[in-house]
């Protein structure tokens, strides 16, 4: 080595060139991964040679294999999917490229998707190279307001210190903010996300979910937060096709399957359960595959003495969803029939 | 005799090295994370070497996963106390550690006045020595170690 690593403290002062190395060798990209892509782009021209050397076109695959419908939340991945790989290819130009802004907000009806895609959303922001960990870290209120003058401030740093390099999911931030009592800790908390969101916006990423109509009243109390968050994203209703591949999807993940006449069945009850009450798009085909599974079970049950074979154990037959109240009620509702039902509890 | 030729603190680790960048402090700590220690901030104006329990600066920060929180705190605290020492220290909860696993300095005056030996007359001319920290000679809230 020509030059000590450190020099000893009150010699000549190091060389600049030095500590320059330190900062970039260090600071710039600690994941080992993209670090790696970047140090290998040097030569790179086209989208296709960055795309060999990053994760983003296999993310984009699985994402669209994995995540049922939802175009235009999959088409805001891809388009950031798209900046991080014009970036590397401005870089190995020598042009200046900042990281963008990823604060997202997800609003939409219940069932549509809003979680599951924010779960997903920290590993697909990593594999992307925008956060340096990709961990998640789920709140609601609770976690980020305090109880007493004083309390609310060190508890949402401590959840963002602890979101820090991965997505800090905020579910139904509309209770943030209560309009109706103006001596509430929330506008504290908010404030301090506004600070950090906009001081931080290398070492974290938020996301806000809620239902459409409470989130658009929050921003509207609240424009700061709305023009720091650079994706607003609105998650539409499922149709009833996607509704069925995503029950498809459900059961095959759970080691089930439909027996004949099933899945027509279960169209129906789509078909049904859609114009009902408290219709949640996922969550209501999840909980009406939970309770099909249960009528599955109590009817192998009853068969005491019966050898079950895989089949047996694995397949939803059709009176497992024909028995749902959904179809007493649609019955009920049709014109030659005079009697109503109690729709509320129509699972 | 000087045994501390440069007048700087030596206490916890790297304090032979130049002060270390934001950057390699950086590194240290996601060293420190991905062997699971909790880091926390402590601060003091007094650096004598007995003065063991610095001020903590907030709690100590467990399940982080990346040093930017850690840094937060730290340039927090670097903020509010400009010409204090400042330490990071890792706390290693493993069953049986349970102590601080790494500590080290990365904020000190721009002056530091060091030590002297007291020496205290005792029984039978008895000589006892000590060694005071010149910081500490200004009354706390005078104190400007700067």
């Amino acid at each position: 080595m020509a030059s000590p690593k450190y020099t000893i403290p009150g010699a000549t002062p190091p060389p600049a060139g030095n500590a320059a190395a330190n900062m970039a060798a260090a600071g710039v990209q600690p994941d080992s991964a993209s670090g790696a892509a970047a140090s290998d782009a040097g030569g790179m021209r086209t989208v296709n040679q960055v795309l060999a050397h990053s994760q983003a076109g296999a993310v984009m695959d699985e994402l669209e294999r994995d995540l049922i419908g939802l175009a235009p939340v999959k088409a805001r991945i891809r388009d950031i999917a798209a900046l991080l790989v014009i970036d590397k290819l401005r870089m190995n130009l020598g042009l200046q490229a900042q990281a963008p802004s990823l604060h997202m907000s997800f609003t939409g009806n219940p069932g549509t998707g809003k979680t599951t895609v924010a779960l997903r959303m920290a590993e697909i922001l990593h594999r992307l190279g925008y956060v340096r960990k990709g961990h998640l870290v789920a709140v609601t209120r609770d976690d980020l307001v305090g109880q007493y003058i004083g309390h609310t401030a060190p508890k949402t740093k401590e959840v963002l210190k602890k979101a820090m390099g991965g997505v800090l999911f905020i579910d139904e931030a509309y209770y943030l903010y209560r309009p109706d009592n103006e001596r509430d800790y929330g506008q504290e908390a908010i404030e301090i996300l506004l600070q950090v969101m906009e001081n931080q916006r290398d070492d974290l990423v938020v996301i806000l979910a809620g239902y459409k109509d409470r989130m658009d009243t929050f921003f509207r109390s609240n424009p700061g937060m709305s023009s720091r968050i650079a994706h607003h994203l609105d998650f539409p209703d499922y149709p009833q096709s996607d509704l069925l591949r995503i029950a498809d999807r459900m059961l095959e993940q759970q080691n089930y399957r439909f027996g004949p006449g099933a899945r027509a069945a279960f169209e129906e009850y789509i078909g049904y359960r859609i114009g009902q009450e408290h219709f949640a798009n996922a969550r209501s085909v999840r909980n009406a595959l939970d309770r099909a599974r249960l009528r599955q079970a109590s009817r192998l049950f009853a068969d005491r003495d019966r050898v079950f074979t895989p089949e047996d154990l694995t397949t939803i037959a059709e009176p497992d969803i024909r028995a749902s109240r959904v179809f007493q009620i649609a019955a009920a509702r049709s014109p030659d029939s005079t009697h109503t039902a109690d729709p509320r509890h129509a699972d | 005799m000087m045994t501390n030729a440069v007048g700087r603190i030596t206490q916890g680790q790297f304090s032979f090295l130049p002060d270390l960048t934001d950057a390699e402090i950086a590194l240290q700590i996601e060293y420190g994370l991905r062997k699971g220690f909790a880091w926390s901030v402590e601060y003091t104006d007094d650096p004598h070497p007995r003065n063991t329990y610095w001020e903590m600066f907030g709690m100590p920060m467990f399940e982080l996963k990346d040093s930017a929180g850690v840094m937060l705190e730290l340039q927090n605290c670097r903020k509010t106390f400009p010409k204090h020492y400042i330490r990071l220290m890792a706390f290693d909860s493993t069953r049986n550690i349970e102590s601080i696993a790494m500590s080290f300095i990365v904020n000190r005056p721009e002056k530091e006045p060091g030590f002297g030996l007291v020496r205290q007359e005792s029984n039978g001319r008895t000589i006892r020595y000590t060694v005071h920290s010149y910081a500490t000679d200004a009354p706390e809230g005078e104190r400007d170690s700067g």
